[in-house]
């Protein structure tokens, strides 16, 4: 397949990068990407890899846009409260390039659904906002040898990780298991930077375009912290746990698990 | 002694274990921290045992739930 002049345009910037040239951009033309959650995170994320040319883009939410969201949540605008989130930011990406296969997916994730929804893509964003969430997805990506990128965020804190199935450290092997709800301040109590997720969700972008284009070094077997307040990025190097319950030698946990939720913070 | 605290080389009373460094360094829901001394994981059932020594280097790691 050879790009039109069109694309060859669209994609110039890209193309001109020595590192990246035609090749990496057949390969991001190739990719397929699953976002899950458009929010915070998701939005920026998506953004970015439409525009980038990510062949085919899969979004995951179940909830409707709200005002509350709009702070930082930039993939939806003012017009699209109450509108299903999956939707909204299908039409945000189609905007910014309408070649990108989006397919919109308006579902929470569950250990019913979470095999099945990252079975088609080659690299998965969590950009979820709760515990089950995150071990859930960093379960199925391991038993899935998938390759995703872990974040958090809070007040003017972020995270990430990236795991790649052979290499390095899973979300597990450092947190071992979700935290009992309440126990650890959430983004709807605490509060957060809307442009800290930009900065966040923005990396996590940066992580799958390097995964598809196969290019730099990915952020594995180590966690980017980024504090705002103080603009301190750190470069934690992390240990892998042998005994890691999914990505150990021996692992306890075969198959997707569901933790219970607290209602008050039942979103993704 | 010194201790390598998430990157920042600091003076720390001698012998001190993980349990009073995390009293010392105000981690915030110290039952949900991730501890990580020399590129190991502790414990948290550890953390009164680990006994530090000077030159050690010591991570805590936060949970961070949000996203959205
Ligand atoms: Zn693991």
């Amino acid at each position: 397949m050879a790009f039109s002049n069109e694309q060859l345009t669209r994609y110039s910037r890209h193309i001109i990068l020595k590192e990246f040239g035609i090749k990496g951009q057949k390969k991001l033309s190739r990719g397929r990407v699953l976002i899950i959650g458009a929010g915070g995170l998701g939005s920026p994320a998506a953004l970015y890899l439409a525009a980038a040319g990510v062949g085919c883009i899969g979004i995951v939410d179940a909830d409707d846009v709200d005002l509350s969201n709009l702070q930082r949540q930039i993939i939806h605008g003012t017009d699209d409260i109450g509108r299903p989130k999956a939707d909204s930011a299908r039409a945000g990406m189609l905007a910014v390039n309408p070649e990108t296969e989006v397919r919109a997916i308006r579902a929470f994730v569950h250990a019913g659904n979470i095999m099945d929804l990252i079975r088609d893509y080659d690299f998965i964003i969590d950009g979820t906002d709760n515990f089950p969430a995150k071990f859930l997805i960093n379960d199925a990506c391991v038993l899935a040898g998938k390759a995703f990128s872990h974040a958090g965020i809070l007040r003017f804190n972020g995270q990430l990780t990236t795991y790649v199935p052979g290499l390095g450290a899973c979300y597990r092997c450092i947190f071992k298991e979700p935290p009992p709800p309440e126990a650890v301040p959430t983004c709807r109590q605490a509060g957060v930077v809307g442009a800290l997720a930009g900065v966040v969700g923005s990396l996590q972008a940066m992580e799958a375009v390097k995964y598809l284009a196969g290019i730099g070094e990915l952020l594995s077997g180590a966690l980017l912290t980024y504090d705002a307040l103080t603009t301190t990025f750190r470069k934690i190097r992390l240990p892998r746990r042998a005994d890691c319950a999914v990505c150990g030698a021996l692992p306890s946990i075969t198959a997707p698990v569901d933790y219970a939720q607290a209602a008050c913070d039942l979103t993704l | 002694m010194t201790l390598i605290v998430a990157g920042t080389a600091k003076e720390y009373p001698d012998g001190i274990n993980l349990t009073r460094l995390i009293e010392l360094e105000k981690v915030e829901t110290p039952m949900y921290v991730t501890v990580a001394l020399n590129n190991a994981f502790v414990e948290s059932g550890g953390f009164e045992t680990a006994v530090l020594k000077d030159g050690d280097t010591v991570e805590f790691l936060y949970f961070m739930g949000g996203g959205r």
